[in-house]
């Protein structure tokens, strides 16, 4: 038995100490302001915390701790894309998560399984025999694997070339893992919170002054914050927010769903995608069956289900896995997606002077939760966003400098 | 099979079929159960307790609602796992088994678990197994291996699922007394009616409940309102559970194999209420259950669920279970009840009456566990405060403990569709505090827990419904309504030593909850989190309350603002064969799909179509593709390009459509003629390709390509709804079937087979377009050349697509004629360096990058992308397409999308590439470099991991630079 284990069960009194603070009073001003208290906002206040030295850091979340996306995300992590810009950061993002529950203390329940990107059409082999070429020419483990290969991983697979859409071969990424999405939010809360940031749930900010060229306060349904830097990270409600900074992006919202199922005993390891049936789906440790789609197809600004993802989600999983057709959904949920136009996220500066945006992330942003922290507090810190982050500055789309990863996203869209 | 010692004589309102016994077996033992009974009620006869293990400490676990809507009862059957026993009827042969226990159900070798509890705290799994690093690899398999409960059969087969749509003035959620009231009151004000009930039978508590110390009050009811809701009209749907309630009143009801898709103009719910049960140390004790569970098994099944039974109570219901298990013959030992005065009532005064010990103020202190792992005794302790007791002064010998201390409303559908609860002081409850639009809710989950005040609160619901529909019907009474005095509001004794169970799936206690809490996870959906309450298959339906409780304790703040957590859809475990039903894959086929099966082709999917890729067996491939492609440049062949986009655009403002939407200048072009026509998008990339033929001034024909043909169709009536052309598009993919024949023979095919159009080279040109007949089938003969040769398609209605192509064939017959695939026509196309767009171009490939600036007509005011191309252009390319060849004849061919690379970066890719037999080189296409361009070039493709081979750049087309071939 671990040894954390036994020396809590040999407490006298068994009583735990408090490790996420509670909501303090609001101070007048504060360094750093972070919007938005999911992974990535608190992930960025544990770094600027850590590495940085800036406590004097504020995290205003509107609900609940990390109640947002990265409460509803599917807790994917990989770094199998198609630009390398785009491999780059994931890569470090998948190294981060390694280390991440030694970092933090807290275990995230990081589980290398494997990722399979399922192609059933030759233009869909052919992209995936880019992402592999791409990902191994920046050192990243991915190779196009064929039925034979693809049985190995995924004994239950149904590989029958008999079915509507044959599966012809697959991206095998073995560095692909599931974690445990709100672990790493608290795990970063908590480090964060023992360095002194303050973490203010229940905090909407209704409103942002603006002087010159610069964010001077923040407004609050709990009162207004003068702030030295501000930090947007709101997935979901990124134009909202950047609307109230005078920031138009270039991000429409549409509504993202997921569903789980009932635990079962482990049969799947690895965590399976398939472009073409608008499917993902991964066994978690607890045994559920956690199992996504493509977005919704047209914006809007809810977390409503709906009937009919789960019709067409279930009619394309029982292709792949037909033996499925008993087990039962337990529950479904959405989130919002913050879409851009190439599939990358947007980070960095904006035009204003000490507003840092931190948005876009669509479909893909629980996998850089570490890395966007770590490299949003270096952005925040130094005023410049680091090289790493060029690719995804705002500026691109008017530069028509693009970061397409379209051929990357796990699902249609 | 022994007789089955529990079974009752008959009863009125049971519903067993005493004449049809029915043999199925659990775990290997064969029991005899009667038609109607569930697997828990027959097992339950046969006094078999002990139906599954827990979640986390692997507890023996029994029959806790008799409704199918907690975790203990989930069973194996055959391949499907979590079936609910105390739902599921039994059948002959049924074979069902125990969940989530090694070794054997009774005794389970992994339950020593449950003796390590205090070093598996809240979250445990979250503060240790990671050190060292990587150490949580060792543990993880460990720790899902106990995780998960039924298993699946990877072997299983699909079964049968289907789907049906329904329409209602009014839908009715919930069977029993309210929800009948309602249908009731709606049919008779004229309305379309549907009720919807998920047991076999309607009645809800009526079937099952004492309401009265007769126990007559019930069962009259139920015969009275069901014969009324049957000759009212109303549609009944029984067994039928409605799982979701989704925008606009739009139901998901599953019944049998089927799930009915139903809109409703109204939707009245009345759901019910859910039990609540007691927490205290080893409440989850195999014979400790609902009181409402052991009168289902009473009433509903003749089962004595007991010897000597406990009923623990804060209510008069209590009561009325105590009546209903001495009727039963079951010894009552004693009831506690947890006020410190009860008040009396009927059921209470008749209780007394006939001898049973009632306890006030007393209250559940330790389940004792009998040998075989059953509860088998009650510790009891005196209350004397809130959640605090004396110690435990008494021990009651019993096999059977019944908790009656409250109820929670069934409120997930009003949760789904935006309703809200909340818990109210008064009642001690959730209670509804918004319903939303088109929506009623009645009966117990209203506060209505009287027979009566159900019956009245659903007619009132029923006229609300039908008000809204805009009947006019008389306004019934208001129900008194108000729970005071059935929900006990701290039916919680927490024990030093824990085990007492807050949330039985995921085997959380107390302390479980109040060390989350005090870790500083005190928001309700942050506790529901990080302790997993509420997140296991009864959804918190028994824990959504008392989490609500302790977390407003221990935090100190108000209860009605601590709230529950979000409901979310489905109700109840929905299994994905329902969601999936039969599925819908179309697969589209040309009109000459069957000819090249015979011919032996092997088909590929593209889109939803199916085509030829070669007309050989898989060992003959590359064979064939060759002689294919040899017999088009030698000879002539055909391929079948009906899976091409076609479009009528019609209208004065065709050319204007055109314009727009396409490259190149379409208002110049002569009738007679076609032109290439090359779409992008907004940021200028290149997303279709076909041509657009001219046959009037009015009317173009535009081809698209098989896989972008219905976004180019959207988009072209997306953009003229924009722009209010005076234009029609018509799509004509599916209505057309195409041939294009090609080669240096072609025009003598033809010729024998199309006598109204001069085929020779002066009268119809390279590009030319006409009408005409060909073997008698009127025909669009498009004169295009993709694969470099002579060559006309050939457009004519699919149901003549297969006429074409035997007439063809024949008339070729002198020729050799042969029919190529796609395979051979991608070989063909690219030794004509012709673009395969999503092959040899991505989603930021604009023409100038795809080298295709010829394609831009330069002086029109506008087409979509045009900006964003001439932004791109204000600086350099940053990649362009060439035509290349290997200079290494004894290199490999490379894969498309291998990397062009130089000084270790990726500058572009190879997009299409195999060994030519005209050119008898390697050739391909690939983006490289800006100054990589000029023909000579030379540059780098890595294969594999390390090998890399060099490239030369050759001036495009590769074949017949002049194309004095296909212009002959």
């Amino acid at each position: 038995m671990p040894f954390g284990l036994l020396k809590y069960g040999l407490l006298p009194s068994r009583r735990v100490p408090r490790r996420i603070p509670p909501t303090p009073e609001l101070k007048p001003s504060y360094d750093v302001v972070i919007i938005g208290g999911g992974g990535h906002g608190l992930a960025a206040a544990y770094y600027l915390a850590t590495v940085h030295g800036i406590t004097n850091v504020a995290v205003l979340e509107k609900g609940y701790l990390a109640g947002g996306n990265t409460a509803r995300n599917t807790a994917i992590i990989r770094s199998n894309y198609l630009t390398p810009e785009g491999v780059r950061f994931y890569d470090e993002s998948v190294r981060l998560y390694q280390g991440l529950s030694n970092e933090l203390g807290f275990n995230i329940l990081y589980s290398e399984r494997g990722h399979l990107t399922l192609a059933h059409t030759d233009a869909a082999v052919r992209t995936m025999r880019w992402r592999a070429e791409v990902n191994k020419h920046c050192g990243v483990n991915s190779e196009l694997i064929f039925p034979d290969d693809i049985r190995k991983l995924a004994p239950s697979l149904n590989l029958s070339q008999d079915v509507r859409y044959p599966i012809l071969a697959a991206l095998h990424h073995p560095p692909g893992s599931i974690a445990r999405h709100d672990a790493v939010a608290w795990g970063y809360a908590i480090g964060a919170a023992r360095r002194g940031v303050e973490i203010h749930q229940q905090t909407e900010v209704t409103g942002l002054k603006r002087e010159g060229n610069r964010i001077v306060a923040v407004e609050t349904n709990r009162g207004t914050v003068a702030c030295g830097k501000v930090l947007q990270a709101v997935a979901g409600s990124s134009t909202r927010l950047a609307d109230m900074a005078g920031l138009r992006l270039p991000i429409k919202t549409v509504p993202l769903q997921a569903c789980v199922s009932q635990p079962l005993k482990p049969f799947l390891d690895p965590i399976i995608v398939s472009g073409s049936l608008h499917v993902y789906i991964s066994q978690s440790s607890r045994g559920e069956l956690v199992m996504g789609g493509s977005t919704d197809p047209y914006p809007l600004y809810s977390t409503r289900s709906t009937l009919e993802f789960k019709e067409t989600l279930m009619a394309h999983m029982l292709e792949m896995f037909p033996f499925l057709s008993e087990v039962r959904l337990l529950r479904q949920w959405a989130g919002m997606a913050d879409m851009t136009p190439d599939f990358s996220p947007v980070m960095g500066e904006t035009p204003l002077d000490n507003y840092y945006l931190d948005a876009g992330w669509g479909t893909w942003g629980f996998k850089a939760t570490p890395v966007c922290g770590k490299r949003m507090a270096e952005t925040v810190a130094t005023g410049k966003a680091p090289d790493i982050l060029h690719a995804f500055r705002l500026s691109r789309f008017e530069e028509f400098a693009q970061a397409g990863e379209r051929g990357a996203a796990s699902v249609g869209h | 099979m022994s007789a089955a010692p529990y079974r009752l004589p008959p009863h009125p309102g049971e519903r067993i079929d005493r004449d049809k016994p029915v043999a199925f077996s659990f775990e290997g033992r064969t029991y005899e159960g009667l038609a109607g009974d569930t697997v828990a009620s027959a097992l339950a006869a046969h006094g078999v307790k002990i139906l599954s293990r827990s979640f986390k400490y692997r507890r023996p676990r029994g029959v806790l609602t008799m409704a199918g809507q907690d975790a203990n009862t989930l069973i194996q059957l055959g391949d499907a796992p979590n079936v609910p026993a105390d739902t599921l009827a039994i059948a002959q042969g049924l074979e069902v088994a125990g969940q989530n226990y090694s070794g054997s159900l009774a005794r389970d070798w992994g339950s020593w678990i449950g003796h390590f509890g205090r070093f598996l705290p809240v979250g445990f799994y979250y503060k240790a197994f990671f050190r060292p690093k990587g150490a949580w690899r060792f543990w993880e398999p460990v720790v899902r291996g106990r995780a998960g409960l039924g298993r699946v059969d990877v072997k299983a087969h699909h079964r049968y699922y289907d789907k049906a749509y329904a329409w209602h003035d009014v839908a009715v959620i919930g069977g029993g007394p309210a929800g009948m009231a309602a249908a009731l009151e709606a049919a008779r004000a004229g309305a379309d009616v549907l009720l919807v009930e998920e047991n076999p039978y309607l009645g809800g508590s009526l079937a099952y409940a004492r309401a009265d110390a007769e126990g007559e009050l019930a069962l009259r009811r139920l015969t009275q309102l069901s014969g009324a809701v049957r000759g009212a009209g109303v549609r009944v749907m029984t067994g039928a559970m409605c799982q979701g309630v989704f925008g606009e009143n739009w139901l998901s009801v599953i019944q049998g194999d089927r799930m009915h898709k139903v809109r409703a103009k109204e939707v009245v719910l009345a759901t019910g209420s859910v039990e609540q049960p007691a927490i205290f140390r080893n409440n989850d004790l195999p014979g400790i259950m609902q009181g409402s569970a052991a009168q289902r098994l009473i009433r509903l099944y003749g089962v004595r669920p007991g010897k000597r039974a406990i009923v623990v109570t804060a209510n008069s219901d209590g009561y009325g279970v105590a009546l209903d298990l001495l009727d039963a013959g079951v010894e009552v030992a004693a009831l506690l009840d947890l006020r410190a005065a009860p008040p009396s009532c009927a059921r209470s005064e008749a209780a007394r009456q006939r001898g049973v010990r009632v306890v006030p103020r007393y209250a559940p202190w330790e389940g004792v566990i009998g040998k075989d792992g059953t509860v088998s005794g009650l510790r009891i302790a005196r209350v004397v405060g809130h959640g605090r007791c004396d110690a435990p002064d008494e021990t009651i010998d019993c096999d059977l403990i019944c908790m009656s201390i409250g109820y929670a409303p069934s409120a997930q559908l009003l949760h789904h569709a935006g309703g809200k609860a909340a818990y109210d002081k008064a009642s001690a409850t959730f209670t509804i505090r918004g319903v939303p639009p088109h929506m009623a809710v009645a009966g117990s989950m209203d506060g209505a827990y009287e027979i009566e005040a159900a019956m009245t609160d659903g007619r009132r619901a029923g006229w609300d419904a039908v008000t809204r529909l805009g009947k006019t019907a008389d306004e019934p009474p208001m129900a008194s309504k108000g729970g005071a005095g059935w929900n006990h509001p701290w039916p919680v004794f927490p024990h030093p030593e824990g085990k007492d169970f807050v949330d039985f799936d995921e085997d959380l206690q107390v302390s479980d909850i109040r060390n989350a809490i005090a870790e500083g996870y005190d928001h309700i959906e942050l506790l529901k989190r990080y302790s997993t309450a509420g997140m296991g298959p009864s959804q918190g339906r028994h824990t959504a309350l008392t989490l609500a409780r302790l977390a407003a304790e221990a935090t100190g703040r108000d209860i009605e603002i601590v709230g529950a957590t979000t409901v979310r859809p489905p109700v109840s475990g929905e299994k994905f064969g329902h969601l999936a039903g039969r599925g819908f894959e179309p697969v589209r086929l040309t009109a000459m799909h069957h000819r090249h099966v015979e011919l032996g082709a092997q088909m590929m999917p593209a889109g939803l179509w199916l085509r030829p890729a070669y007309y050989a067996t898989p060992d003959k491939r590359a064979e064939a593709i060759r002689a294919e492609a040899a017999a088009v440049r030698e000879g002539v062949g055909i391929i079948d390009v009906s899976t091409l986009g076609g479009f009528d655009v019609r209208g004065p403002d065709a050319a204007e459509l055109l314009n727009r939407l396409y490259t190149f200048n379409y208002k110049n072009q002569p009738v007679g003629r076609a032109r290439y026509a090359l779409m992008c998008d907004q940021t200028g990339a290149i997303i279709d390709d076909g041509v657009a033929a001219r046959f009037h001034d009015q009317h173009f024909y535009v081809t698209a390509t098989t896989g972008g043909a219905d976004r180019v169709y959207q988009s072209m009536l997306w953009w003229n709804a924009q722009w209010r052309l005076d234009v029609d598009v018509t799509s004509l993919t599916a209505a057309y079937a195409g041939v294009n024949i090609a080669g240096p023979r072609a025009r003598d095919a033809l010729a024998k087979l199309c006598k109204d159009v001069d085929l020779s080279a002066n009268a119809f040109p390279y590009m030319g377009v006409r009408l005409g007949t060909v073997a008698g089938i009127p025909a669009r003969l498009l004169r295009v050349g993709f694969v470099g040769e002579l060559g006309y398609e050939l457009h004519v209605p699919a149901s003549q697509g297969e006429a074409l192509w035997d007439a063809l064939l024949y008339a070729g017959r002198e020729f050799d004629i042969r029919p190529f695939g796609v395979e051979a026509q991608r070989l063909l196309r690219m030794e004509k360096g012709h673009i395969i767009v999503g092959q040899d171009t991505d989603g930021e490939t604009h023409p100038y990058m795809a080298d295709m600036g010829w394609a831009i007509a330069k002086k029109k005011p506008f087409f979509i992308g045009m900006r964003a191309i001439a932004a791109q252009m204000q600086r350099p390319l940053p990649r362009k397409l060439v035509g290349f060849a290997l200079t290494n004849p004894l290199d490999p061919v490379p894969e498309e999308c291998h990397l062009v690379v130089r000084d270790g970066a990726i500058v572009g890719r190879v997009t299409s590439a195999a060994y030519s037999d005209s050119l008898r080189r390697i050739i391909g296409l690939a983006f490289v470099a800006p100054d990589q361009t000029e023909p000579g070039s030379r540059f780098t493709i890595k294969i594999g991991e390390k090998k890399l081979i060099e490239a030369e750049v050759v001036k495009l087309p590769f074949y017949d630079p002049d194309g004095k071939r296909q212009e002959m």
